[in-house]
């Protein structure tokens, strides 16, 4: 089976191909009329320092399930008509994707809405942390702006 | 037995992933907050000031949880998923 069709939230080491996710997401109703996507990506420059790589870590199975918990809650609460969320682990370059959610609705508004909740959620509550390398050493992020 | 898992910056404190505790004489995440201090005391208060999350069989706990013997726990720091576009 493809990798792009085994779940609608994973948490993955490999990059992931945004047009494959959103093509995934179109074959799920045809009642779909609006898709919206939230693609994070490595920066370089992080409060004045900069990076030169980025490491996530997970808690296995506790942040599957919080990102579960998040679809449902966006497609219960926001009334779209599905989400799928991507996570990568390990290490990633600046520049590479970190995180995609894909938000699908009847109407635009409903699917910015549950895209915009559901990357402010994942932060939240999602046992995910991010440790960024520079010329002072490695830091692990604590912070959630 | 209690597995304690260790995740991102509290693995400084710890220096592991996980340990293992006795089950005896401990009910509550309180007690075994008291059992991690004698190894990490740092750890032990963090969990008694609430500084960081707690999760017992991967749902978020307090300090009055039970915790019963083969329970998974895990001291969980501040998140920083996704990214702070």
């Amino acid at each position: 089976m493809n990798a792009v069709t085994e779940s609608k939230v994973r948490i993955q080491k490999e990059d992931f191909v945004v047009t494959d996710e959103i093509e995934a997401m179109k074959k799920v109703s045809r009642n779909i009329g609006g898709i919206v996507t939230f693609l994070g990506t490595g920066r370089e420059l992080s409060k004045g320092e900069n990076i030169s790589q980025l490491n996530f870590e997970h808690y296995p199975q506790m942040a599957e399930k919080k990102l579960e918990e998040i679809r449902v809650k966006a497609i219960e609460d926001y009334k779209i008509i599905d989400m799928s969320i991507i996570h990568r682990i390990g290490e990633i370059e600046i520049g590479e994707n970190i995180v995609l959610i894909v938000a699908a609705g009847e109407h635009r508004k409903e699917a910015f809405a549950a895209c915009e909740w559901a990357i402010a959620e994942l932060k939240r509550t999602t046992p995910i942390w991010k440790r960024e390398t520079t010329s002072n050493g490695e830091v692990w992020v604590q912070d959630t702006p | 037995m209690i597995t304690v898992k260790y995740f991102a910056s509290l693995k400084n404190f710890s220096n592991t992933d996980e340990d293992q505790f006795e089950a005896s004489g401990i009910s509550t995440l309180l007690d075994l907050s008291h059992a991690i201090s004698k190894n990490h005391p740092q750890l032990g208060e963090m969990i008694r000031g609430k500084k960081i999350m707690v999760s017992v069989n991967l749902d978020v706990a307090n300090l009055e949880s039970e915790i019963h013997d083969g329970d998974e726990v895990a001291l969980l720091p501040p998140f920083s998923g996704g990214t702070h576009s």
